[in-house]
């Protein structure tokens, strides 16, 4: 009890000066429990993360090769002259920003939105199936989705029976179809976070607009989006996030190919390590891969400073 | 309560009574997307019941349990299975532990350091881990930890830790001080007062991070893809690709029988947890935005 008591009067104190060595050790026990964590952190992720800077500016391969040597931004000025590599990148590009920005995002918005005026048991029903898809896992769903647009499968089906031309779409347009399959997995968490958002809103606000005469799309415009600006905000952040690093689904589905044509920077960066055992290389790819997630992150952090 | 109803948070069934004039147009819309969402669910279902699966949706001509049980054997589905659970199960444990050791300091005193800890926390909630796995791995090859699925379940550990840790602080912050006071009155110290108190008060909290922290590991992929390498140590989410492994011949109807199984531990602790997931902090503990 002293000891709580001692620590809990030098921490509101914060007196000027070296403190007593009981005060720093009352101290040290109080944050201890913080140890496991903080080791486990470092050990294992800010070790690998350091790691990674470390070998982007070498040479290291696989196998054969006995002592790595420093080269420098080698690796980066190949990347950038790499046809490769800026395909990946395009192609990260496209990615994001048909699944995430325009699909993710979008297709939650309007769930939520339609969920507030739908019936009860249509509401329960496409919730369910859209958190279904999901929470299902990663490798599931892009086994599942790969069936769906194979040249043999149900889109294909599909298309028949309605007489318009079937395609080999994991061929002809493998970007879309794992875009699709992004979207079919992830926006149940849009739509999760625009219903809070929704609920948020006061009704006498919608309500008064709507007595004013604002149409619908001018309540939106007017209304909604304004009110729940951050948490657009944070959706947008964390999807672009969560897509930037999707790896399984695309593995399933098209393995980044045909020839390189679904091939975004996780899976380059796999296939440039593992595949042609250029791990300096590969990291590197890592590395500038893991600069843009940090830029989100610290935009995010900004975004939530308020809340911490 | 059905089971669908239950599988969503509280702001998504419970919308407010509005007027019903456009409540039509919503159904038929959000039924549109139902359809789509539903189609590759309804094929797998189908055909996990279909000896003769094709990829198409059809209905099996004679539906019979016979895929289920050509998977149900120690090769296909219980050791990856049991291997699942040893990986996620452990590092599911370590995680929990150190989250709700580090939760308490954080959540209960300030220092000038708590909230640079707590942000860099955050940050690192958010870095797309899959860049760091080929670092990883070069360093598992030099520490001998690769194809271990301890190694694996430390990694997977750490990779989760940020998030358990800001969500066990949030949840931790909603225990009211004056009840650890006491105790500490009645002589506790700080471990019993974390066990005896905080924690108990907080159960559902902690099963919340628990069973969340499961979930995300257990789907994971790329971790073990990586980390592990000798068929027996694999868990489900990597050994599912030994089905594609038989040349052309693909027996879709195994396969997503296996799925099911594979995916049922998920569904069944998420319907446990979606509840609470959506009621106070709609999910990612972080998104208060």
């Amino acid at each position: 009890m002293t000891g709580a008591v001692a620590g809990k009067a030098a921490a509101r104190a914060r007196t000027p000066g070296a403190p007593s060595p009981g005060r720093v050790l009352t101290r040290l026990l109080r944050w201890s429990p913080l140890a496991p964590a903080t080791v486990l952190l470092l050990l294992f992720l800010v070790g690998p993360i350091g790691y990674c800077v470390f070998i982007a500016f070498t040479d290291t391969q696989l196998t054969g090769q006995e002592s790595a040597s420093f080269v420098g931004l080698a690796n980066f000025r190949h990347a950038f002259g790499d046809p490769a590599f800026r395909n990946a990148v395009v192609l990260t590009l496209v990615f994001t920003v048909l699944s995430s920005v325009l699909g993710q995002n979008t297709l939650g918005l309007a769930l939520a939105g339609l969920m507030r005026r739908a019936s009860r048991p249509v509401r329960s029903l496409t919730g369910a199936l859209v958190i279904c898809a999901w929470v299902l896992p990663e490798i599931v769903a892009g086994f599942l989705l790969y069936t769906f647009f194979e040249r043999r499968g149900t889109l294909n089906a599909l298309l028949e029976w309605l007489h318009l031309p079937a395609q080999n779409w994991l061929f002809t347009l493998p970007v879309l179809a794992v875009s699709f399959a992004n979207v079919w997995r992830g926006t149940a968490f849009s739509m999760l976070i625009y219903s809070a958002a929704l609920a948020e809103i006061p009704q006498e606000v919608t309500e008064s607009a709507e007595v004013d005469g604002a149409g619908g799309v001018r309540r939106l415009w007017h209304i909604t989006l304004p009110m729940i600006r951050r948490s657009i905000g944070t959706n947008l952040m964390l999807n672009t996030l969560q897509t930037l690093s999707v790896f399984g689904l695309i593995w399933a589905m098209t393995r980044g190919g045909p020839g390189n044509r679904s091939q975004t920077l996780p899976v380059f960066m796999y296939d440039q390590a593992f595949l042609k055992s250029l791990i300096g290389y590969g990291t590197a790819v890592a590395l500038l891969l893991l600069l843009v997630g940090a830029l989100f992150s610290a935009v995010y952090l900004r975004l939530m400073r308020e809340e911490v | 309560m059905p089971p669908s109803r239950r599988l969503l948070p509280r702001t998504l069934w419970r919308a407010p009574r509005r007027g019903n004039r456009h409540r039509p147009a919503a159904d038929a819309g959000l039924l549109a997307v139902a359809v789509a969402f539903a189609i590759p669910l309804v094929w797998l279902v189908l055909s996990s019941l279909d000896t003769e699966a094709t990829l198409r949706v059809r209905l099996p001509t004679s539906p019979s349990p016979d895929n289920f049980s050509a998977v149900l054997t120690d090769e296909i589905t219980f050791t990856p299975m049991l291997n699942s659970l040893l990986i996620c199960g452990g590092a599911t444990l370590l995680t929990v532990l150190c989250a709700a050791l580090a939760a308490y300091p954080l959540s209960r005193f300030r220092s000038r350091f708590s909230r640079p800890y707590l942000l860099t926390i955050l940050f690192s909630t958010c870095l797309p881990i899959t860049a760091v796995m080929v670092p990883v791995y070069a360093l598992f090859v030099q520490v001998n930890l690769i194809d271990t699925r301890y190694g694996t379940a430390l990694f997977l550990a750490a990779a989760q830790l940020p998030f358990a840790i800001w969500l066990m602080k949030n949840f931790m912050d909603g225990v009211p001080k004056v009840l650890e006071e006491a105790a500490w009155t009645d002589g506790a110290s700080w471990p019993q007062t974390l066990l005896r108190v905080i924690l108990p008060l907080m159960g559902p909290g902690v099963a919340v991070v628990a069973i969340y922290t499961f979930i995300m590991m257990w789907g994971n992929f790329f971790v073990p893809f990586m980390l592990l390498l000798s068929p027996e140590q694999l868990p489900a989410s990597v050994s599912i690709f030994n089905f594609f492994g038989n040349y052309g011949a693909i027996a879709f109807g195994e396969l997503s029988a296996f799925s099911i199984l594979y995916s049922t531990p998920v569904l069944v602790l998420y319907i446990l947890i979606s509840r609470r997931l959506g009621g106070g902090f709609a999910l990612g503990g972080a998104v208060k935005g």
